[in-house]
């Protein structure tokens, strides 16, 4: 009764057209650029692991992917641990404002990176942290920070007030209370928020790219410069797409429940 | 539940509210100040009032012709996406099975996605779409079909087109199946002993049922389709000519291409302030609707 007529073939249509053009990228990145360049095929005839050890070897590119994962953890860690009381905040009083920084926080989220690219720029040159880690983490905030709040206001919302009173009445304190009773209780949100955090700020490309020249540079800007001499290195292209792919892939399955509610800031 | 009125609060927030600001209001007063003034170089600024303002809303001037053009095709975008994507989504989540391991294994793939960089959703659809070695591309020229996206206008906006229905319908699809996963069954069993017709049962129970999700879905389809920047840069560069040429990718160029900041930091408060009331109305709409139905809805 709450589906519709030709489900399945619909579903299916949906998940091919998902499905076909990363399935292209992966094909394509066990091709050698001769055969990606001279032939059609479906499949790699003569299948090479040689862009692969390319970019595992060669420092200018794995040093990518490490730069990336620091920023992106820095990131994660920043946002969650500030976030937290902010959630809890949010979730149990009201104080003057409150709506107001709600609603500052949310549109936050929404502002374009483009408008902020260039004063970041200026702000991070001036404090010296240009080309560092840093400085694309505290970027990154912008929007992970109100992201992290409303996600984790939603769980800290499930965990019913009489937990709290009864802690205090037990004669915790606030902090005690706070990381031996509340962290341990929403602990699978935490790791929501994190999850998503960690999503957002690695999918992320425009202020990565301003904030970085040659130390800090994320995988994601040295990839678009893989045209070479020769011509562009598809190849090679194809497998340090693949490579970004992998970490959402690997840690989706956890989350699979909590996906809308991640994309949705905590609002469904 | 009456939530308790305590200042105090305050210093919960506070460390929330110092970083945002930090990355929020710093910067932004740069963007303010910049955009009063004028620049020749050599960091020596001239007062310029409100000239950039006037020239950016005038479309006879260069300034304010690039911004409205881009305005407009961005405007033009995300009305396109949205009616494609809102209404595929609801299908895709009406055509999620119910239960057993395929919903799991259809959950994860339509996450998949998501989960991509942004660029490599570029790089995808790029090496996808290419006439020479992308498998769409090859298809539809030996199918004769004259597709380049490089060099065809039509066929360059089809392609962000379809890239951006591959990218974000999942989000849609996943926020209507949130929704339609809290309609009790009892619901169900109610239309049927009263003989409704499929299309009543979506009318009069799922839709309204999906009706906050869907706010939310449009909510975010609409901002992130309107400050689309990486997904069409990497693939057309917003080309050919300026046929792709987003507020953003426009904005970039200015800000960091040709170093023009106070045209730059104009156009970045106008389009800051579109931003800004877009989400306003959209947040009273949301927390007037919550307000309405005050029963929090299960987790997604």
């Amino acid at each position: 009764m709450n589906t519709i007529p030709g489900r399945r073939v619909i579903m299916v249509v949906f998940l091919f057209f998902l499905l076909l053009p990363i399935y292209w990228l992966i094909n394509m990145s066990f091709k050698t650029n001769t055969e990606i360049v001279t032939t059609m095929t479906l499949w790699p005839h003569q299948p090479t692991l040689e862009n692969y050890k390319r970019i595992f070897t060669d420092e200018s590119w794995y040093s990518g992917y490490i730069n990336s994962l620091t920023f992106v953890l820095i990131n994660t860690v920043i946002s969650i641990s500030v976030a937290l009381p902010a959630a809890y905040a949010f979730s149990r009083y009201r104080f003057l404002g409150d709506k107001h920084l709600f609603f500052w926080l949310l549109s936050n989220r929404m502002a374009p990176a483009a408008v902020f690219a260039l004063p970041f720029f200026n702000l991070y040159s001036a404090i010296n942290l240009f080309d560092t880690p840093w400085a694309v983490a505290l970027a990154h905030c912008i929007f992970n920070v109100p992201l992290a709040v409303w996600i984790l206001e939603g769980f800290v919302s499930g965990v019913p007030r009489e937990i709290d009173e009864t802690a205090f009445l037990d004669g915790y304190s606030f902090p005690r209370f706070f990381v031996k009773i509340l962290v341990p209780l929403i602990a699978s949100g935490i790791g929501v928020a994190a999850f998503f955090c960690f999503m957002f700020s690695w999918v992320e490309l425009l202020l990565a790219r301003t904030l970085t020249s040659v130390n800090a540079k994320p995988i994601s800007a040295i990839m678009t410069r893989t045209v070479s001499a020769s011509g562009m290195d598809w190849g090679l292209l194809a497998a340090a797409g693949v490579l970004t792919i992998i970490p959402g892939a690997l840690v989706i399955w956890f989350v699979r429940n909590y996906i809308a509610r991640g994309f949705a800031l905590g609002r469904v | 539940m009456d939530k308790t009125i305590n200042q105090k609060a305050w210093f919960l927030v506070l460390p929330v509210f110092l970083v945002v600001a930090f990355s929020a209001i710093l910067p932004l007063m740069t963007v303010v100040n910049y955009s009063m003034q004028d620049t020749f170089g050599n960091n020596q600024f001239f007062w310029n009032g409100v000239g950039w303002f006037k020239e950016l809303l005038d479309p006879s001037t260069d300034l304010g012709g690039r911004f409205l053009a881009s305005l407009g095709r961005n405007l033009l975008f995300s009305a396109i996406i949205l009616a494609i994507e809102v209404p595929l989504g609801i299908v895709v989540a009406l055509s999620m099975p119910r239960q057993g391991w395929t919903v799991a294994a259809c959950l994860v793939i339509l996450a998949l996605p998501l989960l991509i960089p942004w660029n490599v959703v570029g790089t995808i659809w790029q090496i996808f779409g290419r006439p020479d070695i992308g498998l769409l591309g090859y298809t539809l020229n030996s199918l004769g079909i004259d597709y380049n996206y490089v060099s065809n206008e039509f066929d360059a906006w089809a392609t962000v087109i379809v890239m951006d229905v591959w990218h974000w319908t999942s989000l849609v699809a996943l926020l209507c199946y949130a929704g339609l996963k809290s309609i009790p069954d009892a619901y169900y069993q109610a239309a049927q002993i009263d003989g409704a017709s499929r299309w009543a049962v979506f009318k009069a129970i799922q839709l309204p049922k999906m009706n906050r999700v869907l706010l939310i879905a449009v909510l975010l389809r609409f901002m992130d389709s309107f400050m689309i920047y990486t997904e069409p840069f990497v693939v057309t560069g917003g080309g050919p000519g300026n046929s792709t040429t987003f507020v953003s990718i426009e904005l970039v160029k200015i800000a960091l291409g040709q170093f023009d900041l106070g045209k730059a930091a104009a156009l970045s408060l106008v389009y800051n302030l579109i931003i800004l009331i877009v989400c306003w109305i959209f947040y009273t709409v949301m927390t007037n609707a919550g307000a309405e139905r005050p029963e929090k809805q299960g987790a997604a």
